[in-house]
């Protein structure tokens, strides 16, 4: 623990509150900015101070420990609470480490993709959504969930309609997101409404006592659960409730696209856990129905359907989204199988597929940045035209599929091991077919890139361009961590097992 | 059954509203409409909050002076002997839970930001294509779709 020495004393009690409160103010600051380059840079050093705050929480809880952080002074149960666990500070540290990752990256496409007097509100809409994210994975309040989970989502909805200048069909896809995301963020706080009803309190440890003494309540608990389940459904992209998630992904400026595929359904899975297993319980019948019934059987057809509808794709970007609905089928299934040996495949997986997708949606505004592609017929002889990004792209979809010595294996190993000792060989069998149907739509990409030639225009063959060494170098270390993962992921595995120590306090490391 | 019904009357105007916003919400194809559809689903949820917050026979939670202290001087006097003043006196008088009041206070603001997201986009798409309803956007995306090209 010498690392936590290098921190001052009052980030050590402050740093939970530190790290929502910093990129909130800098969002503001960055919207009345001047010029783009201060804003730019003002948001990668907002992002990094993040980074490196989160990083000294995830040290602080990593021997089992908890934050409880009182906001204001005001004590727990009324007051607000932050509290940080071996289950949100890997999380917190992810989207913050993406977050100063994609920040780099945005440079360059920035000055591509957006206008010029957007630029600094773009910026400040991004450090907001930053703030809104982080803030809804610290706090231990319920309400303040909601409130984050919209300040976030707000942000997001005029993110992703700053694509309009490079792609009109981001205003529509902005707006459906914004319906689809106001109903799943209204239905989540009627949930909360009758969550209040019934326990009489907001904060997220006591509601979990009063429910436990209550032995899951009555039937308003059970309509709370229900509406809250469906809300944080859509919005992290739940199988039947994913259609807002293609078309934000496909034609959102890149650097949101990253942003977006590699946190935000993140940050919305992580509160489905807290939901499940810390405020509700599993013991309690509901849950287990809904767990086993819907969040596993949903998760299974979202990783078949989604496969299949990204094979049919002719926009890349669109391909990779439906590709992420399926993964997160992935990471459902580990919720669903409700063994610590599942939680810990589901959570690992949730971590590394942040890593491939942000790699891999860096390599495609890349290929975007130089040449405009955006069809899966562009990608003809890419491998010449692009070599770097095309093999950081070519490692992270070799990641997705699951080849051995990828971060993509080494979670979905885990995720057929937790399903066979589960004894549920129909998932495996499952697992395996979604990831054959991933072979076939990447493996489509890679071969139009490898073995076609590079289109000729005007009767040349297009030079080669590289990429910028600014997009270049979050997109390698991203692929170069998912193989770091994939060759020894012990640090990753004690993170994912430390949180599901935190969600099956009691059994941990035995099946119910 | 008539006295069920009037003392759950709250609840039965939440669940038509919500239900006739989230209707309006799906089956219309107009943007605004959409959204007029989306406001009237959040004010439902107001209304659920704040009815949860009615207390039988309470009062509103404000602390006046009859209520608090029946000697004004103390009240004037020192911030801290009112305070316990307050607190002694509570006991008497039923007030109604403040807390959804405030939450639905945080609640409206977000719907307010929404809506106003909602309608600033349907502008743009107005003056991008020219229209907002739902069939003919999809039409004009239609071979934009069906290729996958960049516009």
């Amino acid at each position: 623990m010498s690392l936590i020495s290098f921190f001052p004393d009052w980030m050590l009690t402050h740093g939970a509150a530190f790290l929502v409160v910093v990129p909130l103010i800098a969002g503001a600051i960055a919207a009345i900015l001047p010029k783009r380059q201060i804003a730019a840079a003002l948001t990668v050093a907002v992002s990094f101070i993040c980074m490196l705050t989160s990083l000294l929480l995830v040290l602080q809880i990593i021997d089992g420990q908890t934050i409880n952080y009182a906001l204001g002074g005001w004590d727990a149960p009324h007051g607000i609470a932050y509290v940080v666990d071996g289950l949100n500070a890997p999380i917190l540290f992810l989207i913050s480490a993406i977050g100063f990752l994609v920040s780099v990256y945005g440079m360059p496409t920035i000055i591509a993709e957006v206008e010029p007097k957007k630029r600094a509100p773009f910026y400040a809409a991004f450090l907001i959504c930053l703030a809104g994210l982080l803030g809804m994975v610290v706090t231990g309040d319920a309400f303040n969930v909601f409130v984050f989970l919209e300040v976030s989502s707000i942000s997001t909805y005029s993110l992703v309609a700053m694509g309009a200048s490079r792609d009109r069909r981001a205003l529509t896809a902005a707006y459906n997101y914004l319906i689809m995301g106001s109903i799943g963020a209204t239905f989540f706080v009627i949930g909360l409404g009758f969550l209040y009803m019934e326990t009489g309190t907001l904060n997220m440890a006591d509601m979990a006592v009063i429910l436990r003494e209550m032995e899951g309540g009555s039937r308003v608990s059970e309509i709370a659960f229900g509406f809250i389940i469906v809300g944080l459904g859509l919005k992290l992209a739940m199988f039947p409730l994913h259609t807002w998630l293609p078309g934000a992904y496909a034609h959102s400026p890149s650097m949101v696209t990253v942003f977006l595929a590699s946190t935000a359904t993140k940050a919305a899975l992580y509160l489905l856990l807290r939901f499940v297993f810390t405020i509700f319980d599993v013991s309690f019948n509901y849950v287990f129905d809904v767990e086993i019934y819907l969040l596993a059987g949903l998760g299974m057809v979202g990783m078949i359907l989604g496969s299949l509808q990204a094979i049919f794709q002719t926009d890349i970007r669109r391909v990779l989204a439906y590709s992420s609905v399926a993964q997160v089928g992935y990471m459902l299934l580990g919720v669903g199988l409700g063994t610590a040996a599942g939680l810990t495949a589901g959570y690992l997986h949730l971590m590394n597929h942040a890593v491939i997708k942000g790699a891999l949606f860096m390599a495609l505004g890349a290929f975007w940045y130089r040449y405009g592609i955006t069809r899966v017929t562009d990608f003809n002889g890419l491998s010449k035209s692009m070599p770097w990004t095309m093999g950081a792209f070519t490692l992270g979809g070799l990641s997705l599929i699951g080849v051995p010595f990828t971060a993509g294996f080494t979670s979905k190993f885990r995720l057929v091991e937790a399903a066979f000792l589960k004894g549920w060989w129909w998932a495996v069998a499952i697992i395996v077919v979604s990831s054959v149907l991933a072979i076939i739509y990447i493996g489509r990409l890679l071969l139009a890139a490898y073995f076609q030639s590079p289109p000729e225009v005007n009767g040349h063959v297009v030079a080669k361009n590289e990429a910028p060494l600014l997009m270049l170098i979050p997109m390698w270390f991203l692929v170069l961590l998912s193989i770091a993962i994939g060759i020894n992921a012990d640090i990753m595995v004690d993170l994912a097992e430390g949180a599901a120590s935190v969600l099956l306090p009691i059994s941990a490391g035995a099946t119910p | 059954m008539l006295t069920a019904f009037f003392e759950n009357y709250n609840y039965y105007v939440v669940i038509i509203l919500m239900m006739t916003g989230l209707y309006v919400v799906f089956s219309s194809r107009n943007l605004i409409k959409k959204l007029s559809g989306l406001s009237v689903f959040q004010t439902s949820v107001f209304l659920l909050y704040i009815t949860i917050g009615k207390v039988e026979g309470g009062q509103p939670p404000i602390v006046s002076e009859n209520h608090a202290s029946n000697d004004s001087s103390v009240m004037v006097a020192g911030g801290g002997e009112a305070a316990i003043g307050h607190a002694g006196q509570m006991s008497d008088v039923l007030y109604s839970n403040p807390l959804p009041h405030v939450l639905i206070l945080t609640a409206i603001v977000v719907g307010v930001a929404t809506l106003a997201i909602g309608l600033a986009l349907t502008v743009r798409i107005r003056e991008t294509y020219g229209t907002i309803e739902e069939d003919e956007l999809a039409m004009l995306d239609y071979t934009y779709n069906l290729e996958g090209t960049d516009a």
